[in-house]
């Protein structure tokens, strides 16, 4: 079973050479908010993967901005600009951070951890906000990336960019799906239905939770980083828990059923935003909070789920899902 | 000694600031176990109204005293109008619901308040400071303080102390304390339940309303306030235990005096020092200081 590749992992090793190649096809704009959707992506898919656990992670924002940051202080004092060293230090202190707060965490559930890593993620944002030498509420800029030394100017530097990004996220996906079909996946479902019983059989709950917030802090990290670089500047705004809130409204939007559905689903969300804003800036939110009031009443197990029930159709068994806060 | 005179006087006006923003916040959840991410949305409607109000009102000319029965009248309004609407319109056909999946249900509804805040007052700030600035300053061994925030830290004592009449020595708070206990048993000895979570929510609101009203002529209002005060007022209930009043007020007075210590001793952690204070109150008594024991479910 692990050994195989399963019909995600297919279509997802079969979507990248076909997601690369979307730079040569489409106008620059739509490109640059694949990426964008890439790196917030890789966040909500940090937010679904503790969401098959039962967890609402309010602060997911947190290891976005640790990862963001990162790779800005590197680039800043440091002078390193060579990606996948960014990648691999931004990755690094997402999970020596989430290792040692999630000491803290894996005592709590429910609302508790959902409001608990929300206050963890605005102390970070209070720090970055009043530190001056960081630019407080402006931020910094990134440098421009290099490759092992390799600096590729203008649009030899995006494509280059955009496709390290495009292949990082697909690994990273492929990397979550295992997670998911491994015991510690199961034990996470097992988990949000019941978790003494879980401990009655002889598994530390705390334990899983426990891996698991730090898998999806270094997730969240590794898009940090992309989304830095993809845009060349860091602020705190990264952690404030609106941003944080967004991430679970596209979870909450896709659904916990598909590892890709909270990728499409950032995309997909992105793209609204541009024109919402453009056509009614005021009502953005409001679309947003009333889509969210629709799914959860109407489709409690996202959009996802939508394509499992035409799948039932015509045979095919689903795969378990999670509903969301339950 | 002025420090320690400015420590304590700017933490009771922090602490009265913060009770009166979250006793709302922790009265909701108390009663209806619902965590109320809407609470931000209630708190800028009612600053928003309050300082809209009390500037119209000031253009007029009038009489100075009425002012400060425009700022809770507008509380009341923005309070009850916002509150009956959502406690009907949405939340009383999500009761019974995961708790967890209620917080998703309030946050839609709290971004639903902030464009509504948005359609209504655009995005321009609002000042109000008429009414802190009437009223005039005060020493305190040689420092001044607006007499205001004196007036701010009354209101709060007074709604502390009215709370807890009510809940403690009326019938109807008796009731209610009987509905916090157990819902289904105090329905089937005849207490109209429903009746009491909509009261409880428009209440809730209101006093949401009321913080902001009450800070309105003290900041400039600006849109974005409703997502600050719900983090701040969660850190304060969670303090003290969710859902008790009297953990709400001991919350307020620590997050209000450290807050106030660190802005005097060590300005940079101001920002987060009421998350530093919350982190270190959890680790040792991880669901407040005030908890009630709960059972687990098996």
């Amino acid at each position: 079973m692990t050994k195989s590749f399963d019909k995600t992992e297919w279509g997802l090793m079969v979507a990248l050479p076909v997601l690369i190649c979307l730079i040569f096809v489409l106008p620059a704009w739509v490109v640059n908010y694949v990426q964008v959707s890439l790196g917030t992506g890789l966040v909500a898919l940090g937010v679904t993967i503790q969401m098959r656990a039962g967890l609402v992670s309010f602060g997911q924002g947190l290891f976005f901005c640790v990862g963001g940051y990162s790779a800005g202080l590197a680039g800043k004092f440091l002078g390193i600009s060579d990606v996948f060293l960014l990648l691999v230090l931004g990755l690094v202190s997402g999970i020596l951070i989430s290792f040692v707060l999630g000491f803290l965490l894996r005592r709590y559930r429910e609302i508790f951890f959902a409001m608990l890593s929300l206050a963890v993620s605005m102390i970070l944002f209070g720090l970055l906000s009043s530190t001056e030498e960081l630019g407080s509420t402006d931020g910094f800029n990134l440098p421009q990336a290099t490759y092992f030394g390799w600096a590729p100017e203008g649009d030899t530097g995006k494509t280059m960019l955009y496709a390290v990004t495009c292949v990082v996220t697909v690994i990273w996906a492929i990397a979550l799906n295992r997670i998911l079909r491994s015991p510690l996946g199961y034990i996470n479902e097992a988990i949000r239905e019941n978790e003494l019983r879980v401990e009655y059989l002889g598994t530390s709950a705390r334990q899983a939770v426990h891996v698991t917030y730090v898998i999806a802090a270094a997730v969240s990290a590794t898009g940090g980083v992309l989304w830095a670089m993809a845009l060349g500047h860091v602020d705190p705004e990264m952690t404030n828990w609106t941003t944080s809130g967004q991430f679970v409204f596209v979870s909450i939007l896709a659904g916990t059923g598909n590892i890709v559905a909270p990728l499409i689903g950032t995309f997909i969300l992105e793209i609204v935003r541009v024109y919402a804003v453009e056509v009614s800036p005021n009502t953005w939110q409001m679309i947003l909070g009333t889509l969210m009031l629709l799914t959860i009443v109407f489709l409690p197990k996202g959009l996802w789920s939508l394509m499992n029930t035409a799948k039932k159709k015509t045979g095919t068994v689903p795969a378990a899902e999670a509903v969301a806060g339950e | 000694m002025l420090t320690a005179v400015a420590i304590a006087v700017d933490g009771l006006g922090f602490a009265a600031w913060l009770f009166l923003s979250s006793v709302g916040l922790t009265l909701i959840y108390g009663v209806m176990r619902i965590l109320n991410i809407a609470h931000g949305g209630f708190y800028a409607l009612g600053a928003y109204t309050a300082a809209w109000a009390v500037g119209l009102y000031t253009q007029t000319g009038s009489t100075i005293a009425l002012t400060y029965l425009i700022i809770p009248l507008a509380a009341l309004v923005a309070g009850v109008v916002s509150g009956l609407l959502v406690e009907r319109g949405i939340l009383r056909f999500m009761y019974g619901r995961d708790e967890v999946l209620m917080v998703l249900v309030t946050y839609a509804i709290f971004l639903i308040l902030e464009d509504v805040t948005k359609l209504i007052w655009g995005t321009d700030s609002y000042v109000s400071y008429q009414p802190a600035y009437w009223l005039g300053t005060i020493d305190v061994f040689g420092l001044p303080y607006t007499v205001y925030k004196f007036l701010i830290i009354a209101v709060a004592i007074a709604v502390g102390a009215a709370l807890y009449v009510t809940l403690n020595h009326t019938r109807v708070g008796k009731l209610l304390l009987v509905v916090i206990e157990d819902r289904e048993v105090s329905k089937a000895l005849g207490i109209n339940v429903t009746l009491f979570f909509t009261v409880t929510f428009v209440i809730g609101a209101t006093l949401g309303a009321l913080g902001g009203a009450l800070t309105a002529p003290e900041i400039s209002v600006v849109p974005g306030i409703g997502a600050e005060i719900i983090v701040m007022a969660f850190a304060v209930i969670v303090i003290g235990g969710m859902g008790s009043i009297g953990g709400a007020m001991l919350g307020a007075l620590i997050v209000g005096f450290s807050r106030a210590a660190f802005v005097h001793l060590y300005p940079p952690a101001e920002l987060f020092s009421i998350y530093l204070v919350m982190a270190a109150v959890l680790a040792v008594k991880p669901y407040g200081l005030f908890a009630l024991a709960e059972s687990r479910k098996i």
